[in-house]
């Protein structure tokens, strides 16, 4: 760990006067093993836990603010959360550890990196960690690596669960910068795809401060997370998806559909979503969706499976989210 | 005193079965149980050694070739970092188990990528791991390394010892009713103990006192003392508690030899542990194996020959390579035999033994195969072993010991309720999951290795037993406390048992699952000779000698045993050779296992529903203990099966997956409730307790129990491990 300095802010103001050429520290649960390793090494740490934000709390629009510091745990077990966003809490419970569950928190598990293997192991080159150095994931080993989105630069993944359910909901994250001045950006905006710039995973400008992800108000629909990775649990996705789908009768009212595990960032498609707006529920339909959604997928040798694999579990999820008789 | 048995001849007595105490073969908790759970007991990196600093290793990054500079001046002196060490005699690879010399030395040639090449020793951790991380080191690196043991131009050679050719094994697979002819893969593993090799070394003149996470001290220490160019009378090496070995802590590792180095040249203590991706990339693993099976039988499912060919990989120059065939050679009969082993001299890190060195992936695939031939052939696979079970070994022409295959077999089946499975391949479903049935044998040669324990009955009445055995977590604590308590009749709580220092009398310690057997039996020895001494003090003869609960006598005449030693402790060392017993008769330990899976028809995604295995392994010293080593063993295959795989990038052969995020070893939810049965048995050849080893019979062949049993649920035969979700899907029906 190379040595940097340590500062525990006292509150917003505080932290975003000290977080200019600082990093801010919440759970650690990510930052603190990348710091071990090197692969991040900032000259200095500021702390936010004593910041007031680890309130779950209703809006007067119906929607619901989670504080940038509620923990995984809390924001999982929360009776709102798992009452009117219930892909969320189990997006969140299909992730991690308990015990990383109860460090982590909102605004810190957003900020989540990959785990490529190659961008953790600092003797091999990394285009995300070193701009320039080159990528030995894309002739490598890389069943954890994209199918959607990526560039010649990097093939990386979000790795996160959170995000994914978050990104079905359309929950909007609050970021205060250094002019005081709070801005919400639409979740599906805030990730980056790794382009050029790999080594940015998302917006966020130096010394900006997630306070906190608003999710709007509860929609009606079935709501269905399915995670598919190597072993039972404490593994990342190989593939995920974050259903809330509404019916109309016969029809398919809305569909919103979050991918995890195949792209730099969590993956919607709205061209997917419309292909099934309005539209009966047939395996035909499905395959169409899922061939929509492929359709400019691509693997690189070790994920190649991904492929059919997610074709596989979106006709599975609909056909659940779809059917009548099986419960939400 | 000493008490010496040498195994030239079966030990028939049974002396264990004429106790009283009812400790041994109990489910005694182990005494350091309590010890552990609490933090009490001091692991290697937990010793309060003062004026102690860090030493970090550093590794290569570069896979063959030398290192031509360490520039290291710009780092002493700064920020805590006290010296870097490139000394010659730094080791470049890790002992094998047994090797009791020093393994390959000098870190300026660099053989694998991660292979250490210099230690960082600073003030504290934080600093010695920033200094390592931050150390520049320049190489010439050499082109021609190998990475892939597959490649057409990777060199191989065939160690003489492992070749047999009997009969005529291409004549009988053509003349056979029914065949299997197929190859299997089995990746990679690490051992992944719970606690990373540490050593922590501290000089007082010529003399060093080596803490650390061993298995074997008797060897280690001679091991270290060549490596280190002194005499092992001035090494004391201390490991009491060992988070796990698994085979990585057989021999000394890097750690151990540079922190006794950085200790001597700076004149403090040194701790050196690893990282776990150190772990993965300085200490042993398990070569990947290609296995060419081949099984000819008739049309009364008797196998007339068995083929097992294999490849295996390690780095040149280590005479270690993985015994994929050791138990082929003597589970089943077959007239016509061809097995044999190749080893293919790759630039990985280095091959060694990792849990059941030979059978973890050799019965696994032999297990797969019959599996093969049973349906094949049309025939139950419980019913096809049955009747392959040879009554002499069909190569060596000797008889078996006790062997419990066919109890095991039937016994399981009818616990697992067998006979009820579906036996139609793809054919049970449950909503989304595919629901299927298999099993599979197991088998373990057995080994007792030279062992010395004493055992002194004190004048109070309690008393030690010490050893350098080591405890790595198997409850080698519990059962050699069982055994005095049993031989003395004291309970438990009057014993204290001292393992883990180098000092005491030197056993074979732990691995190969030899460590109970041979050490409890020289505790035995030790026990059986005091036992005398009191007889003789009671002017009795030892047979009619009564001791329990602290008491001596025969019949109804007991008197306290502290009466009897009046004032005078009695102390006996307890000496056992293994001997003509292990050349005369094919020793192994047996068992069978039975899985029930449910595969994901989407997903393809495995999930053990539950496992069975049912194990004879001569006398059981715990019936706890015993048991959760099956439990662990069962646990390895199910991850052996489903998940463990070491990934080697074929660029330049480092480890991709080197932590436990990614190299996946089951967790809780992967593991169902096992259930372990022991079964009943004395083997009077094995040693004079009648006991075997278990330690790694619960992994021999698990893992083919739950990929025959994704057989039975898809119809998808898994011939490249693990059965990782991707090799299932394309075949799958779907939801």
């Amino acid at each position: 760990m190379k040595p940097f300095t340590y500062a525990r802010a006292t509150d917003r103001a505080d932290a975003i006067a000290q977080g200019g050429n600082a990093t801010y520290i919440a759970g650690g649960t990510n930052l603190l093993d990348l710091m071990k390793l090197e692969v991040m090494a900032p000259d200095k740490l500021v702390d936010i836990n004593r910041l007031d934000l680890a309130e779950i709390s209703g809006t007067d629009d119906g929607a619901l603010r989670i504080g940038a510091l509620v923990t995984n745990s809390d924001c999982a077990a929360d009776t709102r959360v798992r009452q009117d966003y219930p892909v969320l809490s189990r997006a969140i419970l299909a992730g991690a550890s308990g015990q990383l569950r109860n460090k982590a928190t909102t605004g810190g598990n957003l900020c989540q990196r990959t785990r490529c293997y190659y961008f953790y192991d600092m003797a091999i080159p990394c285009n995300k960690r070193e701009p320039g150095s080159g990528c030995q994931a894309m002739q490598g080993f890389n069943r954890i690596h994209a199918i959607l989105g990526a560039s010649d630069a990097c093939i990386a993944t979000y790795p996160g669960d959170m995000a994914v359910a978050m990104t079905a909901l359309d929950a909007q994250i609050q970021i205060e910068g250094a002019d005081g001045e709070t801005r919400l950006v639409p979740i599906q905006e805030f990730h980056l795809l790794p382009g050029d710039h790999p080594e940015k995973d998302n917006i966020l400008a130096a010394g900006e401060l997630i306070t906190g992800v608003i999710l709007p108000p509860p929609v009606e629909g079935k709501q269905i997370y399915r995670k598919v990775r190597d072993r039972a649990s404490y593994a990342f996705a190989l593939c995920s998806l974050a259903a809330v789908v509404e019916m109309d009768g016969e029809t398919i009212a809305s569909a919103a559909l979050a991918f995890g595990g195949l792209a730099h960032k969590p993956w919607r498609d709205p061209d997917v979503e419309a292909l099934l707006v309005g539209e009966k529920p047939s395996a035909d339909l499905f395959g169409k969706a899922a061939d929509q959604l492929l359709a400019d997928a691509q693997g690189y040798g070790s994920n190649d499976f991904k492929i059919p694999l997610t074709k596989r579990v979106l006709i599975s999820v609909l056909k659940e989210a779809t059917d009548k008789g099986a419960a939400a | 005193m000493t008490a010496h048995q040498k195994m030239d001849k079966a030990d028939s007595r049974n002396r264990l079965d004429d106790m009283v105490q009812g400790l041994v073969g109990s489910p005694m908790d182990r005494p350091d149980g309590p010890l552990k759970v609490s933090g009490r007991a001091t692991y290697a990196h937990e010793w309060d050694v003062p004026d102690m600093l860090y030493g970090v290793l550093v590794r290569a990054t570069i896979s063959k070739g030398r290192v031509t500079d360490v520039a290291s001046s710009y780092l002493i002196g700064k920020n805590g970092v006290r010296a870097v060490i490139t000394d010659d005699r730094l080791l470049r690879r890790p002992a094998q188990g047994g090797a009791d010399e020093a393994p390959p030395q000098g870190s300026k040639q660099v053989d694998y990528f991660g292979q250490p090449i210099a230690l960082v020793v600073a003030d504290s951790f934080e600093q010695a791991r920033h200094g390592a991380n931050i150390l520049a080191v320049s190489y010439e690196a050499e082109g021609n390394a190998a990475f892939d043991p597959e490649a057409a131009d990777t060199e191989t050679d065939q160690p003489e010892d492992d070749q047999l050719d009997q009969g005529d094994l291409d004549q009988a697979m053509t003349d056979a009713a029914f065949t299997v002819d197929q190859v299997y893969r089995t990746p990679g593993h690490n051992s992944a103990a719970m606690e990373p090799h540490c050593a922590i070394a501290s000089w007082d003149g010529d003399k060093l006192t080596l803490r650390g996470s061993y298995q074997m001290l008797n060897f280690n220490i001679n091991e270290l003392a060549d490596a280190l160019h002194i005499v092992p009378d001035n090494i004391r090496m201390l490991s009491p508690y060992v988070g796990g070995g698994f085979g990585s802590k057989l021999g000394i590792s890097p750690e151990a030899v540079s922190a006794a180095i950085a200790a001597k040249e700076i004149g403090q203590p040194v701790c050196v542990a690893l990282s776990r991706p150190q772990v993965f990339e300085t200490t042993m693993r398990r070569s990947e194996t290609r296995q060419h099976v081949r099984l000819a039988c008739g049309e009364d499912g008797v196998l007339t020959g068995i083929g097992h060919e294999c490849l295996v990989s390690n780095l040149p120059g280590e005479s270690f390579y993985e015994p994929v065939t050791q138990a082929t050679h003597f589970m089943y009969g077959g007239k016509h035999r061809k097995l044999g082993i190749e080893v293919a001299r790759i630039n990985r890190t280095c091959g060694g033994s990792v849990r059941a060195p030979g059978e973890a992936v050799g019965m696994q695939v032999l297990e797969n195969a019959m599996d093969e031939l049973a349906e094949a052939a049309g025939i139950d696979p419980v019913e096809l072993r049955r009747r392959n079970v040879p009554d002499r070994h069909p190569e060596q022409d000797i008889p078996y010991s006790s062997r419990r295959f066919i109890e095991a077999l039937d016994e399981g089946a009818i616990i697992f309720e067998w006979d009820k499975r579906n036996k139609m391949p793809g054919s049970l479903r449950e909503g989304d999951w595919l629901i299927g049935h298999g099993m599979a044998g197991a088998a373990r040669v057995n080994i007792l290795s030279e062992a010395k324990a004493k055992v002194t009955l004190l004048a109070d009445g309690s008393a030690v037993v010490e050893t350098d055995m080591t405890d790595i977590g198997t409850g080698t604590y519990a059962i050699l406390t069982q055994i005095a308590g049993e031989m003395l009749g004291l309970p438990a709580d009057k014993i204290e048992t001292k393992l883990g220092d180098s000092d005491l009398p030197s056993g074979p310690g732990s691995g190969g699952s030899w460590g109970a057997a041979s050490t409890g039996s020289a505790v035995f020895l030790a026990c059986e000779d005091i036992r005398k001494a009191i007889a003789k003090k009671l002017g009795i003869d030892e047979a009619d000698l009564r001791l329990a609960e602290g008491k001596a006598g025969r019949g109804d005449t007991a008197q306290p045993i502290t009466e009897v030693l009046d004032g005078t402790p009695i102390s006996a060392i307890g000496h056992i050779e293994p001997g003509q017993t292990l050349e005369e008769m094919q020793q192994a330990t047996y068992g069978s296992y039975f899985a029930e899976v449910a595969v994901n028809a989407v997903t393809g995604e495995t999930r053990v529903k539950r496992m069975l295995g049912v194990f004879g392994a001569g006398r059981i010293l715990n019936e706890k203990t015993a048991t959760s080593q099956c439990y662990g063993g069962m646990i390895w295959g199910i991850g052996s099966a489903l998940t463990e795989e070491l990934v080697f990038d074929n660029r330049d052969g480092h480890i991709v997956n080197h932590d436990l995020a990614e190299y996946h070893i089951p967790v809780n939810l992967d593991v169902p409730q096992i259930e372990v049965v022991l079964l009943e048995e004395r083997d009077e050849w094995a040693s004079p307790i009648q006991a075997k080893g278990i330690g790694e019979l619960g992994i021999c062949g698990a893992a083919a129990a739950v990929t025959n049993a994704i057989y039975n649920a898809t119809g998808i035969r898994i011939r490249d491990y693990p059965a990782t979700l991707d090799k299932l899907l394309a075949d799958l029906p779907g939801g």
